[in-house]
């Protein structure tokens, strides 16, 4: 049962409550139009202490599209945070007016702490670089949409592999089912974390292997999830210039690519996605930000109870 | 050698390793006490070699929650007409609130006004703890 519960880290949920989730969200996306009256009448509370456009609409357009309202702020300065009040009673406060709360903070931990003081469903729309569930979901479900389940995948994973969060968590939350093998693509100094290779990657036994380029491995891949490696990460110049057409994807390097590879990326990018890798039919990131959007419906739906 | 003369009622922590001694003895405020106390650095221990030691003569709460974290192998003997009435033994808590804070500054803690620290513990053989809000790891070793 999730109605009531907080979403604050992507392990929150056991396998079988986000298969949950996952079965509603493919019911929303076959038949969206049975879905626009199910949160009438109640309230999400969008709670953006620092700016994410993105993320924010995603919310708004869930439960505008279930038929529900919208309040909240999306700049600090304008809400009683910039009069110093705390974060224990703006949740507090909200909580009274809102049925379901999603907080953005860049804090870490901010949002497990205002779960404390809420008496309605809390979801972390993201914590500084520590959490960020939601887009966890919607790469989980996009690959189960694209691929059908989440057996048996070769999933590589390329770009800033240290500091991208959405990659720990997809590796995390990934490793939960049977038979996947990692290959991760970076630059030296910006591989794995030695945490995550300890705590899932060697407990958990899995296959993965690590390279510096992607032409050598992407023959091999079921999915491709793709992340920026923004070029101050680098320690040299040289290095970079060495390295950064090889983390640019682009037609020529998907030539040896298997035919029905799933290509991800959490959006926005800059360039490390060639503009004509677009209208390859393996290029999933557009709808995988659509799938965002409906996979927020299904756990909005899920935490009030309502479905 | 120092000798410090024993207690007739009241409590003896021992086998403290050197150095905790006085953040054992600043954290249960004996600094500010109204009552005897010793504090004992760097003691010839058989067992450890050095240790540090805290007498009390007077019957207070302790937090064994706080020392069993500090260092499970320390020993607490309640003394009543001199000799050992009781003597506690120590593990490590599952939580650790208000005595460590968390050391990243991203951590909701080091904004946040009136929140307390909280440690949960991660792994026992090791004795690491993590903040419950940001999952920070801490150890006592660093
Ligand atoms: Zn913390």
């Amino acid at each position: 049962m999730l109605k009531g519960r907080n979403l604050i880290d992507p392990q929150d949920f056991t396998v079988k409550e986000i298969e949950e989730i996952f079965v509603l969200a493919e019911e929303i996306i076959t038949r969206p139009e049975e879905f626009i009256h199910l949160c009438d009448g109640k309230v999400l509370g969008t709670l953006f202490f620092e700016p994410s456009t993105r993320t924010r609409l995603s919310f708004e357009a869930a439960m505008l599209r279930l038929g529900g309202k919208v309040i909240g702020f999306s700049e600090p300065n304008s809400s009683s945070v910039s009069k110093g009040e705390n974060l224990a009673d703006t949740i507090r406060t909200v909580a009274a007016y809102a049925d379901v709360i999603a907080m953005r903070h860049p804090k870490e931990g901010a949002p497990k702490y205002a779960s404390y003081y809420s008496d309605v469903p809390l979801i972390n729309a993201g914590d500084g670089g520590h959490q960020h569930p939601t887009q966890t979901l919607t790469d989980l479900l996009t690959i189960k949409v694209a691929k059908g389940n989440f057996s048996n995948l070769t999933i590589g994973l390329c770009g800033d592999l240290k500091f991208g969060r959405t990659v720990h968590s997809l590796i995390k939350a990934i490793s939960r089912y049977e038979n996947i093998k990692f290959i991760l693509i970076s630059p030296n100094e910006l591989q794995t974390p030695e945490y995550i290779k300890t705590e899932i990657l060697h407990k958990k036994s899995l296959d993965y292997i690590e390279v510096e380029r992607l032409e050598e491995v992407i023959d091999k891949l079921d999915i491709l999830y793709m992340t920026r490696v923004q070029k101050e990460r680098f320690f040299n110049e040289a290095d970079y210039i060495r390295l950064k057409d090889s983390y640019i994807l682009d037609n020529a390097k998907l030539k040896t690519a298997k035919k029905d590879l799933t290509i991800l990326h959490p959006l926005p990018r800059v360039n490390e996605i060639s503009m004509e890798v677009d209208n390859d039919s393996r290029a999933w990131y557009f709808r995988q930000a659509k799938y965002g959007m409906f996979v927020r419906m299904a756990l909005i739906a899920k935490l009030l109870g309502v479905k | 050698m120092l000798s410090i003369n024993s207690i007739s009622k009241g409590i003896v922590i021992d086998h403290i390793k050197p150095g905790y001694g006085i953040i054992i003895f600043k954290h249960l405020g004996l600094d500010k006490a109204d009552f005897t106390v010793a504090l004992i650095m760097n003691a010839v221990s058989d067992k450890q070699g050095r240790k540090d030691i805290i007498k009390i003569e007077n019957e207070i709460d302790i937090d064994l929650a706080m020392l069993g974290f500090i260092d499970p192998n320390i020993t607490v003997n309640i003394i009543e007409n001199e000799i050992i009435r009781e003597k506690i033994s120590l593990s490590l808590p599952n939580k650790v609130e208000g005595i460590i804070e968390c050391k990243n500054p991203r951590c909701i803690t080091s904004v946040e006004r009136g929140i307390t620290h909280k440690f949960v513990l991660l792994d026992e053989k090791e004795g690491r703890y993590k903040c419950e809000y940001c999952d920070q790891i801490y150890s006592w070793e660093g």
